[in-house]
């Protein structure tokens, strides 16, 4: 047992006076954390709309107004003609192009049905669809307004009205549907992961190119008591960061934390030691840092993106929702938005609990079993 | 001198082939990369688990309900009891939108005509819940409309709308120029970087410094076999998005292929510039972490749109070479354009490589001289 | 004298290569024991086998009075080592490295501030004590690096050419600390390829392509190939096959 606390005692002396080190767990995380949450934004805003005016009615001019004064739009130019509006998409400076024809009043007043057209840039479907679907809205309403105007009576419908169906619709969790409040758990989650398995990843493999680990080998040692003490200072580590986190998102963006932090702290402590297992395991495989950077990245990368951290796991086909389950970032990410904007206790989350703490047995038996002092 | 420089790529390259383990990966993750965004990441939704609260349990309401789940996109997980049962599933995340019938749905419609329905939306994912409402709101207003025999109203706007360069909206469009640009800034800068650290870090670059050629070829030397190598990563991904998601390359591929080598450019001039800075591998790794992989993938329009950025990081998307290398991709593979459209992207490019190589070269010197 | 080392057709083949071909010798307690050869003669190898960082395919072996095959940890806390590449951490201080490998043998806190005292008295390192091994030079690097080996107090040390890279006269300093050492009845074991160091020792063994060509003290083998030193003795041995 007193061997354990002396490596433990090591590696936290080492640790503390890497210089590049001790910014990467501080400074970094808490700046990819604000970057990130503005950066990680899926809202539609700012969506750049070229208008062509053919008609210079009075209901055209409106149009225009009330799209111009709707700010998820930014009316960038008037081109004369469609050939230059075609010029402007092709460049990339619009992303929609509206197009009012000449006989928009006339058609309107004589046929009583108009038309307007659309052309969107459609290369980034989502942002396509939504804008469009928000000028569709827009237009919807100016409908409803000018037709009042132009014939009252279909509007008022006293007499025999159609039966309605009112849908009320209410947000829970987060009213204000605010973006931030849905990243910052997850990111927290996301970093804490990707963090303690780098810096694991790296370590014992470090420790092989130095030359120190023969050194090591050759003492009496057992392999539980150096894994162990190489995975304890990374545990607090990770706690401390998490704690860091929490209080940035509490002090700058006002998360929300409904739930019982210590299930937060728990998880994170399974969490971390099933990462912890990963990392060393594949430290244990490596022969140089590139090699072991190199595996981690391909792990980081595929358990971010797999995570639901960006797009929900309910929307990935059956399969690669199966994938999802050996993932501890998806965990982890699940574990922090429930408890801290739902306010999800325990019983809630035991399924993730179950998962990771059943990924930390496994991968901290190929971390022991890997490490091999003799060859 | 060639001869030499010659026999050092080779050796170089060699080291590189021996590590398969490593070229596995370089090769398998950009595979990987595709295939998860072409068959997993998507914001659609299917299969949805709704709650649903029936007070009225009335025809109409049955009706409303049997409609709903038809169309597939609703599953009808658990008939709660009551408004706390609901918030039980949303917490352990067994539903994600409740809908709440009240008593007397049925009398209401036909009799008042006016009836009023709950739509309860976990909103911790905010576009999510967004876009639930709205699927949801549109089913019911169809159901309603069935149920009401609305005839069209006169005097409407038609909205004709047509999606441009992209109208099947696939999402290969935007990640297959994303993943080029990320991998080739990854494999480029993050090993040169690091190769180069760690010949520092061994102690061998000052012997390597003392052989006769310029230093200028070793670093040449050093990063040659990693360019060619991420180039051939960049052809796998333009291949497997043409072949697999039908990405097509409307503009003239010698171009396309040009303009990669110029923002393989840059990328080779970052690494070279971090591994002047860095001591040790670590550092490096760290340094190309946090200052190339995550802002190519985050900052560049990869994955969340530029646009939609407050102002400050507006600003700073426009030192990231990425975003200037995806708008200079998406234009020549999906509008076909040449390079009158995109030639001031491609300055910025130039100037990036000459200003990193200038940094990169005096560092060097400092160092070394 | 007891015996502290012995093997019996000690042999490690890596598939097709035969590293170690059946190697018998035995070393005396509290004997300095020197392990010729040229690089690649297969001296690392051997010594690796019997500090128990490599498991031999066939043959014999006790280090200490433990068998190398099922006692490997016991002969742990009986060894130290001091390998070719340095291996004490360039990142912690010079006191610091010697409380973490006294912990990792198991010493208690009493035993270790005792060891550390005297270790970093011996070397003339107390304004050094708690500056980072890295900003030592390498002469001292070295001697600390012999003494953390035998912070246990082992009854072998084990070797694997440490004075690589070092000036002739630091290296001499170094065998003086061997001497001490062997002196309080600690046996040595040293791979080298100096045959100058060669002189140094009690009794020396010669490996050519993995088998003992020579063994005898420095004395004895000059006579037995007619020759004036160390070095025309190696010369002789390995052009006369």
């Amino acid at each position: 047992m007193n061997r354990l606390l002396y490596i433990v005692q090591k590696e936290f002396i080492q640790i503390l006076r890497n210089r590049t080190l001790l910014p990467l767990m501080t400074v970094v995380p808490i700046v990819q954390m604000i970057v990130l949450s503005f950066a990680a934004d899926n809202e539609v805003k700012n969506v750049n709309i070229a208008i062509v005016n053919q008609n210079h009615s009075m209901y055209a001019r409106q149009l225009i107004e009330k799209i111009n004064a709707a700010d998820r739009f930014r009316l960038v130019d008037l081109p004369p003609s469609a050939k230059q509006a075609d010029a402007l998409m092709q460049d990339g400076s619009a992303d929609i192009i509206l197009t009012i024809p000449s006989a928009f009043e006339t058609d309107f007043y004589r046929n009583k049905s108009a038309k307007i057209q659309l052309l969107v840039n459609a290369i980034n479907g989502q942002q396509a669809t939504v804008g469009a679907s928000y000028l569709a809205a827009i237009i919807q309403s100016f409908n409803n307004e000018i037709r009042a105007e132009a014939a009252p009576q279909f509007v008022v419908q006293r007499v025999n009205p159609v039966p309605r169906i009112n849908i009320e619709s209410s947000y829970w969790y987060n009213e204000e549907l605010d973006y931030k409040h849905f990243m910052i758990p997850g990111i927290m989650g996301e970093l804490v992961t990707i963090l303690v398995m780098l810096l694991t990843a790296m370590n014992i493999v470090r420790e092989r190119e130095v030359g120190t680990i023969e050194q090591i080998n050759v003492t009496p040692i057992k392999k539980w008591q150096f894994i162990l003490g190489k995975m304890i200072p990374f545990l607090f580590i990770g706690l401390m960061l998490l704690t860091v986190g929490l209080t940035a998102g509490k002090l700058l963006f006002d998360v929300p934390m409904r739930g019982n932090l210590a299930v937060v702290f728990a998880y994170c402590v399974v969490d971390i030691s099933a990462v912890l297992g990963l990392g060393l395991f594949i430290s244990n495989l490596s022969d140089t840092q590139q090699q072991a950077m190199f595996t981690t990245f391909f792990f980081v990368i595929i358990f971010i993106l797999m995570s639901g951290l960006f797009t929900p796991i309910e929307s990935m086909p059956q399969w690669a929702q199966y994938l999802t389950i050996p993932n501890p970032i998806a965990h982890f990410v699940n574990v922090m938005r429930s408890v801290l904007l739902k306010g999800s206790g325990f019983a809630d989350v035991a399924y993730n609990f179950q998962a990771t703490a059943i990924m930390a047995v496994v991968f901290n038996v190929m971390a022991v079993w890997s490490y091999r002092k003799v060859n | 001198m060639l001869k030499i420089f010659a026999a050092f790529v080779k050796k170089e390259v060699f080291h590189i082939l021996r590590d398969t383990r490593t070229l596995i990966i370089l090769f398998g993750m950009p595979i990987a990369l595709v295939l998860i965004f072409g068959y997993t990441i998507t914001n659609e939704f299917k299969g949805a688990s709704m709650a649903v609260y029936d007070e009225a349990k009335d025809e109409l309401s049955q009706d409303l309900i049997a409609h709903i789940t038809a169309s597939g996109h609703f599953e009808l997980i658990t008939l709660s009891e009551n408004i706390e049962a609901l918030d039980a599933a949303f917490k352990a995340g067994d539903a994600k939108i409740g809908l709440v019938i009240p008593a007397g749905f049925e009398q209401d419609f036909y009799k008042e005509k006016q009836t009023a329905l709950q739509l309860i939306t976990d909103a911790t994912e905010p576009n999510y819940a967004a876009t639930l409402t709205n699927y949801a709101s549109q089913m019911i207003r169809a159901f309603q409309q069935e149920k009401g025999e609305v005839a069209d109203m006169p005097y409407q706007i038609d909205l004709e709308m047509r999606m441009f360069y992209n109208p099947k909206l696939v999402g290969a469009y935007t990640f297959v120029p994303g993943v080029v640009a990320l991998i080739l800034m990854l494999i480029c800068a993050m090993m040169t970087s690091l190769t180069i650290a760690k010949e520092k870090e061994m102690g061998t670059m000052d012997l390597l410094l003392a052989s006769p050629l310029p230093p200028i070829l070793i670093i040449l030397g050093k990063v040659t076999p990693y360019s060619i190598l991420s180039f051939l990563s960049a052809l796998v991904v333009f291949a497997m998005g043409y072949f697999i998601f039908e990405v097509p390359i409307l503009g003239s591929l010698p171009l396309l292929l040009g303009l990669c080598l110029l923002y393989l450019f840059v990328a080779l001039a970052l690494g070279v510039l971090i591994s002047t800075k860095a001591q040790s591998q670590q550092t490096a790794m760290i340094i190309s972490m946090f200052a190339l992989m995550l802002p190519t993938m985050l900052l560049s329009g990869f994955i969340f749109p530029i646009e939609s950025m407050p102002e400050i990081l507006q600003f700073i998307t426009k030192i990231i070479p990425a975003k200037y290398f995806i708008i200079i991709e998406k234009a020549i593979m999906l509008k076909g354009a040449g390079l009158e459209s995109i030639w001031q992207q491609t300055l910025v490019l130039m100037l990036m490589v000459f200003v990193l190589l200038m940094a990169a070269w005096k560092n060097f010197k400092v160092i070394y001289k | 004298m007891q015996t502290a080392i012995k093997t019996e057709s000690l042999t490690k083949t890596f598939g097709e290569f035969t590293a170690v071909n059946a190697i018998t010798f035995e070393v005396k307690e509290g004997e300095i024991f020197g392990f010729l050869g040229a690089n690649g003669a297969g001296k690392t190898t051997a010594i690796k086998m019997l500090i128990g960082l490599s498991r031999p395919t066939s043959g014999e072996a006790k280090v200490a009075g433990f068998d190398v095959y099922k006692e490997a940890e016991l002969i742990k806390q009986n060894i130290g080592y001091m390998s070719q590449k340095f291996s004490l951490y360039e990142d912690l201080t010079v006191y610091q490295n010697i409380r973490f490998y006294g912990g990792i043998y198991g010493l208690k806190r009493k035993q270790i501030k005792e060891k550390s005292a005297q270790i970093i008295e011996t070397l003339g390192l107390t304004e050094q004590a708690h500056k980072v091994v890295g900003s030592l030079p390498q002469g001292w690097k070295q001697r600390l690096a012999f003494a953390i080996s035998g912070v246990h107090d082992p009854k072998i040390i084990f070797m694997d050419e440490p004075t690589g890279g070092v000036d002739p006269a630091t290296r001499r300093q170094f065998w003086e600390m061997i001497y001490q050492t062997a002196n309080n009845g600690t046996t040595i074991f040293v791979t080298t390829h100096y045959m100058d160091e060669a002189e140094y020792c009690n009794r020396i063994s010669i490996m050519v392509d993995g088998r003992i060509d020579a063994m005898g003290t420095p004395r004895d083998l000059k006579t037995q190939f007619e020759a004036e030193s160390m070095d025309e003795v190696f010369v002789k041995l390995v052009r006369g096959k």
